[in-house]
């Protein structure tokens, strides 16, 4: 087991740094002069000559990786050319939005996902199975932005309940910023909910047929508990994979969301970042963001090979 | 397989039909909508369902109607190039990972699991923060991702068929590596790569869509369906209608796309594992 997370830890760093070079050379290397990409041609000399002083573009473009790499690993990741404040700070406070909603997301997808698809598993080609599969197929078809804007169109716009987006602040307390994380994160969950429910679904069916489901049964045990103490069980392994995978996509999610609620979370300052040209925010949220992403797989590889002996010696 | 066998299973029927409906709008458009999608008339702007507007009019006074039917073009568009990238680069990458095996495999799976860590918006917004945003990158970012995924699936594919008899048999014979991935692998991965054609594509319309709201997609005045939502959600509190037509259109070309990727899956080969990543 050592071995193995030594083996996927390593690998994770080694994809972390491949990452990183992409996304440098892209935004750092590619562009030629990124001061010139980021204050557009009209800009003045003296105002292109600060930026690039403050990027360090007069030094070899292999010495500013390893500075900005090293930075990732000190904290220290420049200072924001819009906002004027450490980019480090700005991430740190848009990432007390963006992770709750990604948690409150990935649970709400989770506590829908798995009764249902049990349901559908112990109602095999019923009604039961045939309604979680019309919502699965619906909910997968059903961008996560428009149900935003429908939910908000029901529950802000028509009904009053909730704001039709921004974030109070935690300060505010916890009651107020949940209820504007609700909307958004249910507008996440459903569709990643609809994908789970199908493979919790699937996953359950093919538990059901095992040898020790049969014996289960033939001891005389009742269907409920053979469902949930056999074969739900066994079925997590796969759902859980899943749910792992799904944090790429909620992290993606987050993105697009955040714009439909105008939450200032690091999705939307990603968006902004991007529409401002500020290059050294763009460069540290992609990067972060991917980080979160690669980190969370591994954490779903370790906790897989903990339950399940076999894929280690894959 | 006959037309009638094929419609007989319930999704695939289902799935065929829509996704007919949403080539069959798009292909009209291209000669006749029922008012032109660039004719603004401000006085007749944010104006619900009528006879003369069936679907009611956006914030420039243009026929939503007519902008839903241009949209379908738009993302017909982006789903097959989007599509022809990743199968035409992926599969024969994939399909080379399993021939070579080896170093080339190894090399080939990290750089497909590299892509991975980028979602498509991800890859868009490096691409736009490079150039301006367009169309042009809401595609070259999907078929990137696409690469990767039918890198993948052919992988699985060929690997899986490289172990069968016949494959061997013809390696035994002595013919060369190429005519065996050509002529013998290729022919039998078609099924996997069909169905996840179908998927990749409705993955397609959802990232265009997307990118599109976010201002990174397709610009104005092509019509587009995210682009659509974007302008209804400034009016919400206006004309709440104009948010529910071009998602429905969205929900029901990927509802047609993924039903007939599921149907065909089971209609092709029932055991395949459908890969849906975006």
């Amino acid at each position: 087991m050592l071995s193995f997370l030594i083996r996927r830890s390593l690998a994770l760093l080694l994809t972390l740094l491949a990452a990183a070079l992409v996304v440098f050379v892209v935004l750092e290397v590619l562009p030629g002069d990124p001061a010139l990409l980021m204050l557009g041609t009209e800009a003045r000399d003296d105002t292109l000559a600060a930026l690039r002083e403050q990027m360090g573009l007069d030094r070899p473009a292999a010495e500013r990786f390893v500075r900005w790499i090293a930075g990732f690993l000190t904290g220290d990741l420049g200072t924001s050319y819009t906002y004027s404040v450490p980019v480090a700070k700005l991430i740190g406070d848009r990432l007390a939005i963006t992770l709750p909603l990604a948690i409150l997301a990935l649970v709400l997808s989770t506590v829908i996902a798995l009764p249902l698809g049990m349901l559908a598993a112990a109602q095999h080609n019923r009604l039961g199975d045939y309604a979680v599969m019309g919502f699965s197929q619906l909910g997968m078809a059903v961008p996560n932005f428009w149900l935003g804007i429908v939910l908000t169109l029901i529950f802000s716009v028509t009904l009053g309940w909730f704001g039709s987006g921004g974030f109070p602040g935690w300060a505010e307390g916890v009651g107020p910023a949940l209820q504007a994380l609700l909307l958004p994160a249910i507008a996440l969950a459903l569709p990643e909910a609809a994908i789970l429910a199908r493979v919790t679904r699937s996953a359950m069916l093919e538990t059901l047929r095992e040898d020790y489901v049969r014996t289960a049964r033939a001891k005389g045990l009742g269907y409920t508990a053979i469902l949930v103490r056999h074969v739900l069980r066994n079925a997590l392994i796969p759902v859980m994979t899943i749910i792992g995978l799904q944090f790429a996509f909620l992290m993606a999610g987050v993105v697009v969301v955040e714009n439909v609620f105008y939450l200032p979370g690091l999705g939307r300052l990603t968006f902004q970042a991007v529409t401002q040209r500020d290059l050294i925010v763009v460069k540290d949220v992609v990067v972060l963001l991917t980080a979160l992403v690669v980190a969370v797989n591994l954490l779903v590889d370790i906790l897989y090979a903990a339950i399940d002996p076999r894929p280690k010696s894959v | 397989m006959g037309i009638v066998t094929l419609f007989r299973h319930r999704s695939l029927g289902l799935g065929a039909v829509l996704t007919l409906l949403l080539v069959a709008m798009a292909l009209v458009s291209l000669m006749w909508t029922p008012y032109s999608v660039t004719d603004i008339a401000v006085r007749e702007r944010l104006q619900g369902p009528s006879l003369a507007h069936w679907l009611g009019t956006d914030h420039l006074g243009r026929d939503t109607l007519s902008l839903i039917m241009a949209g379908a073009q738009n993302s017909i568009a982006v789903g097959v190039v989007a599509v022809g990238i990743g199968l035409l680069v992926g599969a024969p990458l994939g399909l080379l990972a399993a021939a070579r095996g080896g170093l080339l495999d190894q090399a080939i799976g990290r750089v497909v699991d590299l892509t991975f860590a980028f979602p498509a918006i991800l890859t868009a917004i490096l691409i736009t923060a490079l150039t301006s945003p367009g169309a042009v990158n809401a595609i070259a970012a999907i078929g990137i991702f696409n690469i990767a995924v039918f890198a993948r699936v052919a992988r699985g594919a060929a690997v899986q068929i490289y172990g069968r008899e016949f494959v061997r048999a013809a390696t035994a014979l002595g013919r060369n590596r190429f005519d065996v991935a050509v002529q013998h692998v290729l022919p039998n991965m078609t099924s996997p790569l069909i169905v996840q054609s179908t998927i990749q594509f409705a993955i397609a319309i959802l990232a265009e869509a997307a990118l599109s709201y976010l201002g990174l997609g397709t610009r104005p005045p092509q019509p587009s369906w995210g682009r659509m939502l974007l302008d209804a959600q400034t009016h919400i509190y206006v004309d709440p209608g104009q948010a529910i037509f071009p998602g429905l259109a969205i929900a029901m070309a990927v509802l047609g796309l993924n039903l007939l990727g599921d149907g065909l899956r089971d209609v092709l080969d029932p055991r395949l594992r459908i890969f849906r990543a975006g």
